[in-house]
């Protein structure tokens, strides 16, 4: 079974990966505010979220298929 | 569409497409004896198309407006389509594939209409052309909304949905000419395997890139589950399809590794394409799709969080479950075991987590055939995936193993879970991509909805009897310790169940075309829709997320 010589050393690594994606999201405070997280991806297509002087410049253009 | 492309990417594309067309002609050369031959003509086809797709357009005048205020949803819009009309054919094909086993006249006699040419042709269409259309379109979809920002070019993600299509016909065409590797869900030969490295490759890097440009701190987390199935099918791809072309004048190759050693590889591959292909990817679309249609935050973020952490940590070990009773080590199969038993627990949290945040809502669930989809789908992942766990364990796989209980099992994840969540997001997204007001028919998205469900249910059903009939009568002895039933006697026995099977797939292809349908008519048909603000947000704004007045 030399191919768990492989294959093993493969996956720790992908775990390993895994290990350092999930403590810079640590360190980078994505965890700070979780319930606001959960709530704002209902609010996005719903409420006009641009600046007024951007929401100006929008309403002359695009969104017209 | 093309009047989106400003001139240097119109340029850039056709460079690709030129490079496209080079590279089919070399094949067409090199290959003329052989079957890669006509898959140069192929993609010289494919990309000789989109040419003069482009060239057409080359001097038409570039778009004026400012574009970091719209989301890019040209290739969603086209992904979406792409993935249903795959679906269509997928589906048909499985039908077919079906009816042939209980009725075997149906091969007609020809070659490529053979079982085991035209089975790869189903799977693979649905896997890969229907699932993966559907994830690469609802992925650019919810990484746009969720970073509040805008794709960052506008060449590579048609490079990544049309490079993946291209590999999807080279795939299904290959089948149809005998092409295969003879690795289940990794069929394709070397050069299709290369080429999809490269649209994979460019995939991940477009989905980083743009999530480096957002305007909102936190990545949401179904990001978190897009990405890790980018990345993991990526590495799986590559190891698994190691091979050495016998030339490279042909087709055919020779994996990299022999014996039980390429079966573990492959499985490592198979079982982990499930996790991280039609597992992690259709997480993500219902962690996003399901909160907004029901209009409720997840019932438990945090545990939304765990539970991908735990996927990610423990699917990538059970693939060793499929090779029990072989000739692979006792202690390899018993970590598969182990591991498959453990993620039951990550699988119940997001199937739990999913159901959890419909309280308050039923009242939706019953008049919304769309949030029904995506419920039901909920369901039918908790169901599988306990399944699934149960189906590892050494004991009860020596029944299981063989049998159509596995096809059972397989299809109450792809029709049950993966399918359902897709309807259910395709439902949600084709009004709000296209300005519509609503979808076409809400008669037909109910049609289709009780269609899919009584479909899976029979097809189900049909292949646990099916399985678990022929998993007894295989292990019966008599008693001077002879076995029992011949092979034909099993066959005899399933017959009807092969054409309940049959049935129950056919109402849920009639589903999946009444969905396209339903789909093509609401972009032609129902009036425009005034947008609601649906557009990248800017940082320097400091706009409150909650706005202060409504």
């Amino acid at each position: 079974m030399t191919i768990l010589a492989f294959l093993i050393p493969v996956t720790l690594s992908m775990g390993a990966i895994g290990l350092g994606v999930f403590f810079w999201s640590l360190r980078s405070n994505q965890y700070d505010d979780l319930s606001g997280d959960a709530e704002r991806i209902l609010f996005d297509d719903d409420h006009p979220l641009l600046a007024a002087s951007a929401r100006l410049s929008n309403t002359t253009k695009e969104t017209a298929p | 569409m093309m009047s989106n492309l400003t001139s240097t990417e119109r340029a850039r594309a056709m460079l690709i497409t030129v490079a496209g067309v080079l590279i089919g002609l070399t094949m067409a050369a090199v290959g003329r004896n052989d079957p890669m031959g006509a898959h140069g003509w192929i993609v010289l086809l494919f990309c000789g198309v989109l040419f003069f797709l482009v060239a057409q357009t080359l001097y038409d005048a570039e778009p004026v407006e400012d574009r970091s205020t719209s989301y890019y949803d040209d290739p969603t819009k086209v992904g979406i389509l792409l993935a249903l009309f795959w679906a269509v054919v997928a589906m048909g094909m499985g039908v077919w594939v079906a009816s042939q086993l209980a009725w075997p006249d149906l091969r007609f006699d020809a070659a490529w209409s053979s079982f085991g040419r035209i089975r790869p042709v189903h799977t693979s269409g649905v896997i890969f052309g229907f699932g993966g259309n559907a994830l690469i379109a609802t992925s650019y979809h919810i990484m746009q909304r969720t970073s509040r920002a805008r794709m960052p070019d506008q060449v590579s993600p048609w490079f990544v949905l049309l490079g993946f299509n291209l590999f999807c016909v080279v795939a299904a065409s290959g089948y149809l000419m005998g092409i295969t590797q003879s690795k289940e869900y990794a069929e394709p030969e070397w050069y299709a395997d290369l080429w999809l490295v490269i649209v994979w490759v460019v995939y991940f890097i477009l989905y980083i890139r743009t999530l480096a440009r957002r305007n909102e701190p936190h990545i949401y987390v179904a990001n978190w589950y897009y990405l890790s199935f980018i990345l993991v099918v990526a590495i799986l791809h590559i190891v698994n399809n190691l091979a050495v072309p016998a030339s490279f004048s042909g087709a055919k190759s020779y994996s990299a590794f022999a014996g039980v050693q390429d079966a573990m590889v492959q499985w490592w591959y198979g079982h982990n394409a499930v996790a991280f292909f039609l597992t992690t990817g259709f997480l993500g679309m219902l962690y996003y799709f399901l909160p907004k249609r029901a209009g409720r935050p997840i019932y438990s973020y945090r545990l939304s969080i765990l539970s991908f952490w735990g996927i990610v940590f423990f699917y990538i070990w059970v693939g060793s479950h499929h090779l029990h009773y072989t000739a692979l080590p006792q202690w390899v199969q018993t970590l598969g075991v182990t591991f498959s038993v453990m993620l039951l627990v990550p699988s119940w949290a997001s199937a739990g987590n999913a159901l959890m945040t419909l309280n308050g809502a039923w009242h939706k669930v019953r008049d919304d055939a769309t949030l029904r989809f995506m419920m039901v789908a909920a369901v039918f992942y908790g169901l599988s995936t306990f399944e699934g766990s149960f189906m590892a364990i050494r004991p009860v796989n020596a029944l299981s193993h063989y049998t159509d209980w596995t096809v059972g099992h397989v299809h109450s994840g792809a029709m049950g879970w993966v399918a359902m969540i897709t309807f259910g997001s395709i439902y949600a997204l084709t009004p709000m991509l296209w300005r519509r007001e609503t979808m076409y028919s809400w008669k037909a998205v109910e049609w289709h909805f009780w269609l899919a469900l009584s479909g899976t249910v029979i097809y189900i059903f049909a292949m646990w009897n099916s399985g678990i009939t022929q998993g007894l009568m295989w292990r019966t002895y008599t008693e001077s310790g002879t076995l029992r039933f011949s092979f034909v006697d099993t066959l005899i026995a399933m017959h009807p169940y092969y054409i309940a099977r049959a049935f129950g797939g056919l109402l849920f292809f009639a589903g999946a075309c009444i969905c396209f349908w339903n789909v093509v008519m609401t972009i032609r048909r129902v009036p425009n829709h005034a947008p609601e603000a649906d557009y990248p947000t800017i940082p320097e704004a400091m706009e409150p997320a909650v706005p202060a007045a409504e």
